[in-house]
Order: structure tokens, then C-alpha cells, then sequence
């Protein structure tokens, strides 16, 4: 269970958002520019709240009445980024393995070859991420933060920077990954079509604020508004 | 005298460092000292090349604060600047000036292309194959 309850000025834009997600694929969805991916990153650490409190499974990352803020380096939550953000000196293999190399976990060769498989990487191992189209890119990165074994995966608009036969592509290794890798997921994105597909639980985020949260039929109500 | 050519190559190619790149490396685990060693200082290498490169050139052609602060003593503290400022003051000395002069443009020759491949090599290391 992820509990959220945040707030936070951003300039002109706040960003006051609350809700409890239930594992599975928890969807935040929204209009660009709506603060979804400022809650990502509170969650995962990179932005501090100004108040509020993130709890995962009962484990409190930030809290600012005790007050307490774990660096995201310890918080275990893997991110996928919008753009990719592989490390470019280093080979795709070593892009996979820093996660596990920073965190001082042994190597699990089962584990590794089962992640890579799905993804369907194996050719790349070898390649520099400069070398990659921007499906291969996005596939990486989305091995790299499972092989660090996070608790909770986030993925800000993980297809966002895809052209529509490339979203085809990797759609299913999203959906493999809610059923194969069991990861809790926060999936972020505007795309109701991508979502009904994907979610358990929707969140609907307008201008920094949560406006309904439940089944993906929430998806609908914003479909038609559109 | 170079120090401060060195040092500000570094910092800026410090700064041109895209930040997301820090805060992916946080994401997977990796404390401030790690995202410096594995991904900040890897990627500012081409520019710290650059800043030595600068700064020995520099070293290389110091004459006036050598003659300043530690005077110009054959096999001490003379560089090659003060030496053929040493030769061009005296009568005979325009051949060996001459001569050294040569040794400096080879010098400087030398480093630049050295500092061009290694920024290369550095330059495809980060940028693909």
C-alpha cells in the first residue's frame, strides 16, 4: 500500500495531492502540465515536499512533522524516466548491472537472464546506448530499474517518447511485467487507451489536485470530457 | 599559474553535466560519492583532459612568474621560456634560442594532437560506439 499526502509549491503551479494506492498498477492520469510526474518524483525522492507524508507498505520515506526524509538512494523504488536516461559511457549490460552493483546485492544470474528475456534484450548487452532506437532505449531502462529490485516501480510516461509502432512494441512487455514481474507499479500517464489496459487503480490528477480515484472506468469520464 | 585554466575547465564541464543523469543514478541505489565516481566524473573526463592539456601548455611557456619568485637558474628552475630569453640576450646565442624554439613548437605540437585524441577517444566512449 502506497499513501501519499503531499504539498508542494512549484513556482506559480502547486502541487497538493493525496491518496492511498493498493499494489497492482496504480495510475496517475491526467492532462500535461497536470503536476503527475512532481508526485513521481516526491515519491521516488528527487523533489522534496514542502508538507506531507509518503509511507510504502507501511514504511514512512518522508514524513516533515518527524521530520524525516530518506535520500532516494535508499528508498528501493525503481524509476523509469520519460526519456530513457541510460547512462551513455557505459555498455547496456552495465547500465543493467549499476543498480545492482550500487545497492551491494549479489549477482543472480536466474533473476538477470528472466528480466532480460522479457524484455527481449539479450542482443543488446553488448551496445552503447547511443547505438539504441528509442524503443531498445526505453526497454533497457526499464530493465535496469527492475534489476535493482525495487519494492515499488515507478514509470512516468514510459511510451511517451515513442512513436505509435513502437508503443505497439513495448506495450506487452508492460503488461508482462504487472503479470510476470509482480512489481507494484505507479504508472504515469495521459493516454486513457494505454491505461484501461494496464491499471488496477486509476487516479485522476487535475491541476496539482486529485480528482477521483478508482477503476479504471474513471478513464471513461475523461475520454468523453476530451 | 595554469591552476586556475584547469580548474575552470573542470568545473565547467562539471556543470554542463545533465543533472537527470545524477538523479537516475539515485533512483538505482547509488549514494552522492557513487553518482560522482560512476557517472559524473566519467562524463566530465573529455574537459578535464582539456584543463591539464591547458594547464601544462601553460606551465610549459611560464616566464614571468618563474623569473619573479624563483629566478632563472640553468637546471633549477628554468623553463624553456626563460631559456631562450637567456640566449637571446646573449651575442651568440640566436642558433641556440633558434634550436630551442623548435623543441617548444614540437612540445606544444605534440600535446595538442595527444589532447585532440584523447578528447576523442573520451568523446566516443560517452556518445556510442
Amino acid at each position: 500500500m502506497l499513501v501519499v499526502d503531499v504539498e508542494k509549491r512549484l513556482g506559480e503551479f502547486a502541487v497538493a495531492a493525496k491518496f492511498e494506492a493498493a499494489d497492482g498498477v496504480t495510475a496517475l492520469f491526467g492532462p500535461s502540465g497536470s503536476g503527475k510526474t512532481s508526485i513521481v518524483n516526491m515519491i521516488a525522492g528527487l523533489i522534496r515536499p514542502d508538507r506531507g507524508r509518503i509511507s510504502y507498505g507501511g514504511r514512512i520515506v518522508f514524513d516533515s512533522g518527524a521530520p524525516h526524509d530518506e535520500p532516494p538512494h535508499r528508498r528501493r523504488f525503481g524509476y523509469v524516466f520519460q526519456d530513457g536516461r541510460l547512462f551513455p559511457h557505459m555498455t547496456v549490460a552495465r547500465n543493467l548491472d549499476y543498480g545492482r552493483r550500487m545497492r551491494g546485492l549479489a549477482r543472480d544470474e536466474a533473476e538477470h537472464k528472466r528480466i532480460v528475456d522479457m524484455l527481449d534484450i539479450g542482443d543488446l548487452l553488448a551496445r552503447r546506448p547511443g547505438k539504441l532506437s528509442g524503443g531498445e532505449r526505453q526497454r533497457v531502462a526499464i530493465g535496469r530499474a527492475l534489476l535493482m529490485k525495487p519494492d515499488l516501480l515507478l514509470l512516468d510516461e514510459p511510451l511517451a517518447s515513442l512513436d505509435a509502432a513502437r508503443k505497439r512494441d513495448i506495450f506487452p512487455y508492460l503488461l508482462r511485467l504487472r503479470d510476470e514481474a509482480a512489481v507494484p507499479m505507479v504508472y504515469v500517464s495521459h493516454h486513457p487507451g494505454e491505461l484501461r489496459r494496464i491499471a488496477t487503480t486509476v487516479v485522476r490528477i487535475d491541476a496539482g489536485r486529485v480528482t477521483g480515484i478508482g477503476g479504471t472506468e474513471l478513464l471513461e469520464v475523461e475520454e468523453d470530457a476530451l | 599559474m595554469g591552476f586556475p585554466l584547469l580548474v575552470r575547465a573542470i568545473r565547467l564541464s562539471i556543470e554542463a553535466i545533465d543533472r537527470k543523469l545524477e538523479d537516475a543514478a539515485a533512483t538505482l541505489g547509488a549514494n552522492r560519492g557513487f553518482v560522482f565516481l560512476t557517472v559524473t566524473l566519467p562524463l566530465a573526463l573529455p574537459g578535464i583532459i582539456a584543463g591539464m592539456v591547458l594547464c601544462f601548455a601553460k606551465a610549459l611557456g611560464e616566464f614571468g612568474a618563474t623569473i619573479t619568485f624563483v629566478s632563472n637558474i640553468p637546471g633549477e628552475t628554468q623553463t624553456l621560456s626563460a631559456a631562450i630569453y637567456t640566449y637571446t640576450q646573449s651575442p651568440n646565442g640566436d642558433a641556440a634560442a633558434g634550436r630551442l624554439v623548435i623543441v617548444a613548437i614540437v612540445i606544444s605540437l605534440i600535446a595538442l594532437i595527444a589532447s585532440e585524441w584523447l578528447a576523442r577517444r573520451a568523446g566516443t566512449r560517452l556518445h556510442g560506439e
